[in-house]
Parts: structure tokens; C-alpha cells; sequence
């Protein structure tokens, strides 16, 4: 069991379309969460960038862009990319250099600016990139893999659309008072099952879309964390995992899955693993959640990752949802923020944005949204080509 | 004169260009068996990792998997037709690879009778057009009853 770090400080700039460079996001997310944290920017000892692919040099190099723009200060940094689980990649090797002892100090920044529509792949002709490819020769953009995991929940568990939908109006609901939340608007099940099919049988409304938007989170040892916060919310754990050999579930962006022909599939599938990962190294239960953050890209792979996470066996999680067990007030609130549904995607920013829901929901700062008493949330995520994320923070 | 088109592939050296048996082409490795598609350059098998690759064919018919569609037309590399024709998606899983591939589902399919376990095979059809070529892909169509 790895030692914990402490969370001193969290910060946000409010997702939505704003147009704007994700410098200034980053910059105005770091400035909230080292004021949340009470220190100055010549204190920070460490600078953990989550990077972004669609802006540019200096998005490859967001640790150093952000901190040149909060000004040059000699600080160390590393940037990291890993698609959706970038954020995580960037907390981990802040983490870690804290608990090498490396450094007292860490701020790790993630912002996106994104383009309208559907996502697409970089420009340029790329024939030997699969994510160049799925575009090229298959048509497959990212709502085709939810669409096909959707039907999937359909036909093996019988789960409905109205199922679907039902998540939207779950977190239309719990993202009504997230001042950080691009869409703050009670959607109702009509609406949800009155939007246009984008990929059969998802609609619109099932899928999250995409934003601007930028987190940053002061990470601190716990001996430094102590001489400025009583009882600071700490990470307990954090998986960056990667599938094992063959990994037999279709993933975006790929053409295939692995073939298990020579070699059995693993006994935990990838996204079982992510969340156990952190379950093992802190040695918790699933049952020990009081709540979880998980990443709906679309409505139906939020019911996936109850399974996944291990709060719902498997074909259990339309009923947890029926039962209002992860709604504000049951059992296990799931997406207390309002979840990528009130978000849409802000691609580096997303795993840190979890983490500071996280903290704001264990400080009992969750203005509207608060679950009551937490004392341990998980968030969880997956990045395309193999990259899994998960945040176990306690207090 | 669109009947004068060539009919090329899409990408070379994915699929065999045979009309009446179509099929993908991938690699397997010499060592522990494990078959690859698209190709690989190496076994990415952990517990081998020293195999030669040899082309293999892979089966030509299996099970759907999933499956879904396209209502609106995706961003480019993808060549869309004007007006856009919505397509569907079907990943299916051969039997003998024990892998699922995906592909489009040939145009004039009705997929709204589609059940997960159907038998689906593999057929050639047009992606996209020029002014010259006509750009044929793999796709999947059920197996007649
Ligand atoms: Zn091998």
C-alpha cells in the first residue's frame, strides 16, 4: 500500500464553447486551486501538464506553456499524454515525485480548447495511424464504438433506450447546481428519447459532447499538507493500467479486437482492472465507495462502468439505476457533478476535473450536489489506445 | 461514365480483390499461432514475442457481435456522398481467429432485423468514388437464411 499525498488545493475553469486559447483556462484553473490551497505560485516545486493534441506545439508542452505563462520560476516539469486518462498520467507523476520525495509541492494543469462537432482525427495524411484509418475506411467516429457497446448492453442484458436515457436525466439533475457545468438544465426522459439517433441506438442527448475547459489540483507530502489544512482529502491510489494480452473488447480507435486463439483472454477484462488496481493498492472494497465519478461518453457506458467499477454485477446496473441507488441521496451516487453529461469533454482537463468533484464532494463543499458524508469517491476513466485511469481519494 | 471505373482497393494488401471469395488478409505468427488483423510487424503476444509472421487468410464468415449506424456524415479522412447516406457498422466475431472485426455493412442491408449471434460473411463494395477509380473496402452482410 502506497503512502498517501494530500490534495491541498483544487481549482476549475467553468466548461463550455468559449473560444478562447486553453493557456488561459489552465492559467485561471492553477490560479483557483493554489489560492484554494492557500500558497503562492513560487512554491510550486513541480509542474505536472496534461497535454493537448489539437492546439499546437505549445499543447504538447503544457507543463512548460503554463508555466511560462504563470511565469518562469526555474520550476521542474514534465508533460504527459494519454488521452482521456492524460489527467490521471499527470497526477501520478506528481504524485510520485512527492512520494519519492523529490519534491513537497506539485501543481498539475490540464486544459482543451476543442473544435465544433464530432471529434476528428489530427490533420494530414496519416494511412499507417488506425486513428487516421477507423476515419477513413470505416467511417467509425467515437459515437460508432458507444453505439455498438450500447446494442451490445441491449441484446446480452436487455437493457432499453428509456434505460439510456434515464442516466441523462439522472445527471441533467445533478449537474443543475455545478457552477463548473457547461449544461445546467433539467432534461426530461422525452427529450432525451425525442433527440435525433446518432448512432443506433444512442441519440443525441445519450452523448456527452465536447468542450473547453481547464483543472488544476495542488498535490502536496502530507507532512507539508499538515502545517495548512487539518484534515486535508488525500489520493489513496491511482491506476494508469494498460490492457493485458489479448485484450478481446473492441477499442476505440482500433479495426479489431485481439485474437484469443493462442492465448486465453485474461480472467479480469481491461476495464474490470482499472478500478480494481486502485481497490487492491488501497485495500478497499467496491462497497466502500460513497460515491464514484466515471466517464459517460455516452449514456450507456456509464450502466457499463457500474459493472466495470464493481458496484453492479454484470446485467445489474440498469436495475441500480432504476432503484435510484445512483442518484443524489442513494446508496452509491454515481456522476454527482452532473458527469460528462453536464460537462462534454475537455480531453487532458477531464480526469483532474473528477478529482476536484472529489475533493469539493469530501470537504463537504458540493454546494447542491453534496453527498452526505463521504469519505472515500473513486473516479475513473479510459483513454483511446489503451490507456486506463483511476483516482481513490479519502479524507 | 461511371461504368468505365477501375475498381481498386482502398488500401492495399488488406483484403484479397476476389469477387466471388473475398477475404482479409492478416499475419500469424510461426511461433504461438496468433493471428493479426490489420498486420503487424512483430507477435505481440507477451509470452512469445519471437515469432516470425507468415500472411494468413482469415475466415470469411462469423457472428455478429454488435452493431449500429451513422446518421450523420463524419469529418474527413472519410469521403461522404452528396447527398450523405447513412451506413451501418457491424463487428463481428470470427470463430476460428476468436477476434472481432469491424466493418461497414454492405449499402442496401436492412439491419433493423439484425440479432446479436447471426451469421454474417464477408463481402467487396464500394467506399468511395473519383472521377477514375472506384475504392472498394470489406464490408459484412447477413448470410442468407
Ligand atoms: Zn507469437
Amino acid at each position: 500500500m502506497a503512502d498517501p499525498v494530500a490534495v491541498l488545493g483544487v481549482g476549475m475553469h467553468p466548461w463550455g464553447k468559449w473560444g478562447r486559447s486553453f493557456v488561459e483556462y489552465g492559467v485561471a484553473a492553477a490560479r483557483a486551486a493554489l489560492a484554494d490551497a492557500g500558497i503562492e505560485w513560487k512554491d510550486v516545486q513541480f509542474v505536472a501538464g496534461g497535454d493537448t493534441i489539437r492546439n499546437g506545439y505549445p499543447g504538447y508542452v503544457a507543463a512548460a506553456t503554463f508555466a511560462q505563462a504563470l511565469g518562469w520560476t526555474g520550476v521542474d516539469v514534465t508533460s504527459t499524454y494519454g488521452a482521456c486518462a492524460t489527467g490521471a498520467q499527470a497526477i501520478d507523476v506528481a504524485r510520485a515525485r512527492i512520494l519519492a520525495g523529490l519534491c513537497d509541492v506539485a501543481l498539475v494543469v490540464g486544459a482543451d480548447t476543442t473544435p465544433k462537432g464530432f471529434f476528428a482525427p489530427a490533420g494530414g495524411d496519416r494511412p499507417s495511424d488506425p486513428d487516421w484509418l477507423r476515419f477513413r475506411l470505416l467511417g467509425a467516429t467515437n459515437p460508432i464504438y458507444f453505439g455498438l457497446y450500447a446494442r451490445r448492453r441491449m441484446e446480452v442484458f436487455g437493457a432499453t433506450a428509456e434505460d439510456f436515457a434515464r442516466v441523462k436525466v439522472k445527471n441533467s439533475r445533478h449537474g443543475l447546481a455545478n457552477p463548473n457545468a457547461r449544461y445546467r438544465k433539467a432534461v426530461s426522459l422525452d427529450e432525451v428519447m425525442a433527440s435525433p439517433v446518432v448512432s443506433d441506438p444512442l441519440r443525441l442527448l445519450d452523448i456527452c459532447a465536447t468542450s473547453d475547459g481547464g483543472a488544476a489540483v495542488v498535490l502536496t507530502s502530507m507532512e507539508f499538507a499538515r502545517r495548512h489544512a487539518a484534515n486535508p482529502v488525500t489520493i489513496a491510489a491511482v491506476s494508469t493500467v494498460t490492457p493485458c494480452f489479448p485484450n478481446t473488447i473492441i477499442e476505440m480507435p482500433n479495426f479489431s479486437t485481439d485474437s484469443a486463439a493462442a492465448v486465453a483472454a485474461p480472467e479480469v477484462p481491461f476495464k474490470d482492472s482499472i478500478a480494481r488496481r486502485v481497490y487492491e493498492s488501497a485495500g478497499v472494497a467496491p462497497e466502500d465507495l460513497d460515491l464514484a465519478e466515471v466517464y459517460d461518453l455516452s449514456t450507456a457506458l456509464e450502466l457499463d462502468w457500474y459493472e466495470n467499477i464493481g458496484i453492479a454485477k454484470p446485467g445489474g446496473a440498469e436495475k441500480l439505476l432504476r432503484d435510484g441507488e445512483t442518484t443524489l441521496g442513494g446508496r452509491i451516487p454515481v456522476n454527482a457533478s452532473g458527469g460528462l453529461a453536464c460537462f462534454g469533454e475537455a480531453i487532458p482537463a477531464q480526469a483532474i476535473s473528477q478529482l476536484c468533484e472529489l475533493t469539493w464532494q469530501l470537504r463537504g463543499q458540493a454546494a447542491g450536489r453534496q453527498v452526505e458524508g463521504a469519505r472515500l469517491g473513486l473516479a475513473v476513466n479510459q483513454g483511446l489506445f489503451g490507456h486506463g485511469s483511476a483516482v481513490l481519494a479519502k479524507r | 461514365m461511371a461504368e468505365s471505373k477501375a475498381r481498386v482497393p482502398a488500401i492495399e494488401g488488406w483484403f484479397r480483390m476476389d469477387g466471388s471469395a473475398p477475404c482479409l488478409l492478416g499475419v500469424r505468427c510461426r511461433a504461438c499461432g496468433t493471428v493479426y488483423f490489420p498486420r503487424e510487424s512483430f507477435c505481440r503476444n507477451p509470452g512469445c514475442g519471437h515469432g516470425e509472421l507468415e500472411e494468413t487468410q482469415l475466415s470469411r464468415r462469423g457472428r455478429l457481435w454488435s452493431w449500429t449506424d451513422n446518421r450523420y456524415a463524419p469529418p474527413p479522412p472519410f469521403v461522404a456522398k452528396q447527398p450523405f447516406e447513412p451506413y451501418t457498422i457491424a463487428a463481428v466475431e470470427l470463430g476460428a481467429e476468436k477476434m472481432v472485426v469491424l466493418g461497414q455493412v454492405a449499402s442496401g442491408v436492412d439491419a433493423s432485423a439484425f440479432r446479436v449471434g447471426q451469421e454474417m460473411e464477408l463481402v467487396l463494395d464500394a467506399l468511395f468514388e473519383d472521377d477514375t477509380n472506384e475504392y472498394v473496402i470489406w464490408k459484412w452482410r447477413p448470410v442468407a437464411a
